[in-house]
């Protein structure tokens, strides 16, 4: 069975098809709604969008993956754990040290995405949720098990640092704990 | 010294999948609408606020485009963004410049033309209106994911069912059955809606607002032009407005919009209405039901409901017309369509036309108090609008 990014861009090359007869044929890119016939215009310019993000002042959080930690930031003043991490606090006058996240806690609530954006369209159906740690620092993540039943509020969870395939790079899971 | 601001023109586009217009013709349609009913000459509109979100359609500027195109330009103005809840945002620029006394009438306009991208586009466009980098790029949440979280605590948390939000959409789909210009102007039945598939579970496809094409335009006035101009203006009496965190996970619970909470408080206020019981001030509500659990959330964060109870008013039918409070007799995000920044603006015209008796039959609210309240989401609780239009002249601008 073919991806969701697999069957969009199927039906985009579909389109494309469509507009290259219409150029051949009266000479503008011309679609036509298939329900009322109306006349589009098959846009002849593609934007590829990818954005360049800096994590220059939170890279000790991306260092700490690769050792099997989650870290956040805390406020020294306030006490304030701040997930995800923050460089600054919101009082300008306080300031923040690296602090390492417990990895155990319980699930809040979850969901399991079957419509796809379509940058997301190549992986099968995927659960999100949100765990709340021993500490009551609260993190969304993937939650790894697909089926929304067999999930219940309160249970008991721990947070993995996992590699994501198939980009190959790590990030943090929420796994169910058996009981 | 604020002034009093009041409506004095609507207009209203067929909201729908819109291939037989661009977006300039699908403005031109709600703009020329507005302008007509308020009997004025263009050049009397001294400020023109556009509500546009865009991203999925072609043309990034679009008040320039829509003024050219309705010979409006030459007058100052922007573009407001506060994502689904954009079109209750550019009411209140244009309010708070008319109270300022910085304007006498202004034209206000939501648009949205989303059916120019590819469905998994939209999907994905909408799914990053949270908190991009740590939310979307590695969990790649979509928006009817972010309300299904609120849906999954809802019901472990109170035991309301899947067949509660879907009685939601049974009803709001009942309401567009007799309004012409919604999306999907016809009846479903709660079997449909149970066996339909599953988006981002628990919510199924009949539980969510549908992609869609669609503007809506408003006249407003300040009270010496307004009364001039009509013997039955419609008061904005109170807006109360709130913003909630980027991140969900900085919640501090799953069953409640906090912000929702703050700007009903602020609107309550303003207006004089008891916020433990709400309900008895307001004749009519239009509420952001782009999920059907949105809906229930509405109820509970406006005080029509007690925490935890809000499904049992639908399950009571007290939020149709002749029960406890009517809402969405228009169809809703859900039916009518939800095309981002022209829903708030399509609010404010419903509920207009509801304080003046001019809807459809069947899907009239009886006006006894002349009071109406438009509750308008952007994002999941990241923006809230609370917004009570009125009959009478309030007490205070």
């Amino acid at each position: 069975m073919s991806t969701q990014r697999e069957q969009a861009d199927m039906f985009l090359a579909q389109m494309d098809q469509f507009a290259e007869t219409m150029k051949q044929s009266v000479g503008a890119p011309i679609l036509f709604d298939q329900k009322t016939g109306a006349a589009l215009w098959w846009d002849q310019r593609e934007m590829k969008l990818r954005f360049i993000i800096s994590i220059e002042k939170i890279r000790k959080f991306f260092e700490a993956l690769s050792e099997g930690k989650l870290l956040a930031t805390k406020c020294k003043k306030s006490g304030q754990i701040l997930f995800p991490p923050q460089a600054f606090c919101p009082d300008p006058e306080d300031e923040i040290e690296w602090v390492e996240l417990p990895k155990e806690g319980e699930l809040l609530t979850w969901t399991v995405i079957y419509t796809k954006p379509y940058s997301f369209g190549h992986y099968p159906d995927y659960t999100v949720g949100i765990a709340r740690l021993t500490n009551g620092v609260q993190v969304l993540a993937w939650v790894r098990e697909t089926d929304p039943k067999k999930l219940r509020a309160g249970m008991k969870v721990k947070i993995e640092i996992v590699k994501r395939q198939p980009e190959n790079y790590l990030t943090y899971e929420i796994v169910p704990v058996e009981e | 010294m604020a002034r009093r601001v009041a409506i004095v023109g609507t207009g209203h586009s067929k909201f729908g999948v819109r291939n037989d217009v661009n977006i300039a013709e699908l403005a031109y349609e709600s703009i020329t609408q507005a302008i007509r009913e308020a009997n004025i000459e263009k050049d009397e509109i001294d400020l023109v606020i556009t509500g546009y979100v865009g991203g999925w359609s072609s043309e990034p500027l679009a008040p320039p485009l829509l003024l050219e195109y309705t010979g409006l330009t030459g007058k100052p103005g922007y573009r407001v963004e506060a994502a689904c809840a954009t079109g209750s945002a550019a009411i209140k620029a244009a309010y708070d410049a008319i109270s300022a006394g910085e304007a006498d009438i202004a034209l206000v306009v939501g648009v949205e033309k989303m059916n120019e991208s590819p469905t998994p586009t939209v999907v994905e466009f909408i799914g990053r209106a949270g908190n991009y980098f740590w939310e979307f790029e590695n969990f790649g949440l979509t928006f009817p994911g972010y309300y299904a979280l609120y849906a999954t605590a809802y019901m472990q948390q109170y035991g309301a069912t899947e067949e509660d939000f879907c009685r939601v959409a049974v009803k709001n789909h009942y309401y567009a059955s007799m309004n012409p210009k919604a999306q999907f102007p016809r009846k479903i039945t709660l079997e449909q809606c149970m066996g339909s598939r599953y988006i981002a579970w628990p919510l199924k496809l009949f539980d969510c607002s549908p992609i869609t094409d669609g503007s809506a335009a408003v006249v407003l006035a300040s009270e010496e032009v307004a009364k001039k101009l009509t013997d039955s203006p419609v008061w904005i009496e109170a807006i109360g407005a709130s913003i909630g965190t980027s991140n969900l996970s900085k919640r501090p619970g799953f069953t409640s919009l906090p912000a929702a909470v703050t700007a009903a408080k602020a609107a309550y206020k303003k207006a004089g209405i008891d916020p433990d019981n709400p309900a008895k001030y307001i004749d009519v509500a239009e509420v952001h039901d782009c999920f059907t659990i949105a809906e229930i959330l509405a109820y509970e964060d406006l005080g029509f409901a007690k925490r935890g109870e809000g499904y049992k008013l639908i399950r009571e039918e007290q939020t149709y017309i002749g029960g406890k409070i009517p809402v969405n007799l228009s169809g809703g995000l859900k039916a009518k369509g939800h095309p981002l920044a022209a829903t708030g603006v399509s609010m404010a015209v419903e509920l207009a036309r509801q304080l003046l008796g001019k809807v459809e039959k069947g899907r009239q609210a009886p006006i006894k108090n002349g009071r109406a309240l438009a509750h308008n989401i952007g994002g999941t609780g990241h923006y809230a609008y609370v917004t009570i239009y009125s009959l009478e002249k309030p007490r205070q601008a």
